[in-house]
């Protein structure tokens, strides 16, 4: 029996999440032979979305298209993923780690008996997962060792394949009756998202309690805006009330790796820089030349954000210009 | 209400991690309740004083989690049980840990289960939603509100910073989120109580399983520390140059603008 990778796909507003794309490039690293089937859920015409991910690799797509499934439930989804799953036996699953892929995947390797490793941000030959630890203090290195290679990836850690048009496969769509669902959403109100996701940000505005107010972090939108990044925060400035507790990044909070990460009046606590000290390129902006941030960082620029800031914007956007 | 809290042992989040012989040296390490099941523990007392009933504090763990245990029991709590697993399992994983808490939930009556979203040392937020899938109850993770009405739950979800605004019915498995709500330091009188309240320890043995019953299914092979970063560079000069030299160096060297 050949091996057939199942990716579960997620869409948000209507588009396949980035981190859907970086699936598909991780099943792939488990398995270059493999077969690897995409799976949308969702309801209405989604059929249509099927076709980028075979753009992005795969190599057919099934999708499942109910009413029921126009949210996210882990009722709803998980009837619909073990439909497909019973009919076409994969041999792995892969799915982001995002809200819902941590809220879906343990119930399914529930169903499945299986075991499960989640927030992958590397796959090494022969089935090795690495996944940080103690809020990326630490790393560790896992195999599954009895049942299917199931997995969760964390986003902007495994690269997407190129985009390649030209693929074709086949796209179809399966009956799945989703019934006596115990969890129903009564509404969802639209908060963070308005921007860029934190979890997927190529790069991160941070602030902390140097920002001084909610009044303060202004600036730090408008920097991020220009960068096309998110903005996100110290447990500091979540505790003094300046922004929402959605945006906490660290040992509690989230653990992020964008590309650039901007740490502006944020002194550095160990257990905010469990949560970013993975980042690919930091640069830290503060008062106060001792800060423990300036450790980990690899720029430093000593002084007032309010001053640094508005500066900052300016010559980005003289940069972004010339481009 | 029958309400039970499902609690982990986490390292203190001030604790440094060192590793040798290829794990995380715990010798030295203060341990402290898990940050999130903290949230667990404060919102099972709340909706136990308003509904009445009873709070469970139940922990996978070994000999040492007592102290954890005893500081649920502290906060409020009135029982705790301890399901010791060191004389048994070397490698247990979240599928393990899932099974031993269905078979001890077996012949429970229970009206709500309480959990951490996320331990903040192995990071895999599993336990909870198997568990619940085990005993085919619903369950929403990432709770910051909650409110009981009979046997209907109305429960505000944070996914990815917006909010999900749910009902549901009990029984019912949540895992808590920050922002859920405050929770308390255990009182000097509470600490005096909690001695006396009852903390039962059992084995797997007592819950009709062996090892081969709850064998994990992953293998850690390997545990390393991030390498060390080098000390940055702290630019010098008028703000004005400062920021100049940033973004020249964000551009050509790093190539992340």
């Amino acid at each position: 029996m050949s091996d057939k990778i199942l990716v579960i796909g997620e869409l948000r507003d209507d588009e396949v999440r980035n981190v859907s794309y970086e699936a598909i490039a991780a099943a792939k690293k488990i398995d270059h032979n493999a077969e690897i089937v995409g799976l949308l859920i969702g309801s209405g015409d989604i059929e249509s979305q099927g076709q980028s991910l075979i753009a992005y690799g795969a190599d057919r797509v099934i999708v499942v298209s109910h009413d029921n499934l126009k949210t996210y439930t882990s009722e709803g989804y998980g009837q619909a993923v073990m439909e497909v799953v019973n009919n076409e036996s994969p041999t792995g699953i892969v799915m982001g780690h995002t809200s819902i892929g941590k809220d879906l995947t343990p119930k399914i390797a529930s169903k499945l008996n299986t075991g499960l490793v989640s927030d992958v941000v590397d796959i090494e030959d022969d089935g090795v997962f690495v996944r940080p630890i103690y809020s990326g203090k630490a790393f560790e290195k896992k195999v599954i060792t009895d049942g299917i290679t199931f997995i969760t990836i964390r986003p902007n850690n495994i690269p997407a394949l190129e985009k390649d048009g030209s693929r074709s496969g086949e796209v179809s769509s399966v009956d799945v009756n989703i019934t006596d669902l115990r969890t129903v959403i009564k509404d969802v109100i639209r908060k963070a998202s308005e921007g860029v996701d934190l979890s997927e940000a190529n790069v991160i505005v941070a602030g902390g309690r140097g920002v001084k107010s909610a009044d303060g972090f202004k600036p730090l939108y408008e920097l991020a805006e220009v960068l096309g990044g998110a903005v996100g925060a110290s447990r500091g400035a979540c505790d003094a009330d300046y922004c929402d507790y959605a945006l906490q990044i660290g040992q509690t909070g989230k653990v992020v790796t964008p590309d650039l990460y901007i740490a502006v009046g944020i002194s550095g606590a160990i257990q905010h820089l469990a949560g970013m000290s993975n980042s690919k390129v930091i640069v830290a902006i503060n008062k106060d030349p001792e800060s423990n941030i300036f450790n980990v960082a690899d720029y430093g620029i000593v002084g007032d954000l309010f001053e640094v800031i508005p500066l900052l914007i300016e010559e980005i956007k003289k940069v972004k210009v010339t481009v | 209400m029958n309400i039970y809290v499902l609690l982990k042992k986490t390292f203190d989040t001030e604790e440094k991690i060192t590793v040798s012989g290829g794990r995380i040296e715990d010798d030295s390490a203060e341990f402290i309740i898990n940050p999130y099941d903290e949230y667990a523990v404060e919102e099972a007392i709340v909706q136990r004083d308003e509904h009445g009933g009873e709070v469970t504090v139940v922990t996978v763990g070994d000999e040492e989690s007592e102290k954890q245990l005893r500081t649920a029991l502290a906060m409020g709590a009135d029982k705790a049980v301890l399901i010791n697993t060191e004389e048994d399992i070397e490698n247990g994983d979240q599928y393990t840990t899932a099974k031993i808490l269905e078979a001890f939930f077996e012949d429970k009556e229970v009206d709500l289960i309480l959990a951490g979203n996320v331990a903040i040392d192995e990071a895999s937020g599993q336990v909870g939603p198997r568990l619940a899938a085990l005993l085919d109850i619903p369950y929403v993770s990432t709770i910051t509100s909650l409110k009981i009405d009979d046997d209907t739950a109305s429960i505000e979800k944070d996914v990815e910073g917006d909010v999900e605004i749910i009902e549901t019915s009990l029984p019912l498995l949540v895992t808590c989120q920050q922002g859920l709500n405050e929770p308390r330091y255990p009182s000097l009188p509470g600490i005096m109580k909690a001695k006396k309240k009852p903390l039962e320890e059992i084995e797997i043995d007592d819950l009709d399983l062996d090892e081969d019953d709850v064998e994990a299914k992953t293998k850690t092979v390997e545990v390393y520390l991030p390498p060390e970063k080098e000390a940055g560079k702290i630019l010098e000069g008028e703000p004005a140059d400062q920021v100049k030299e940033l973004v020249s160096l964000l551009k050509n060297e790093k190539k992340v603008l």
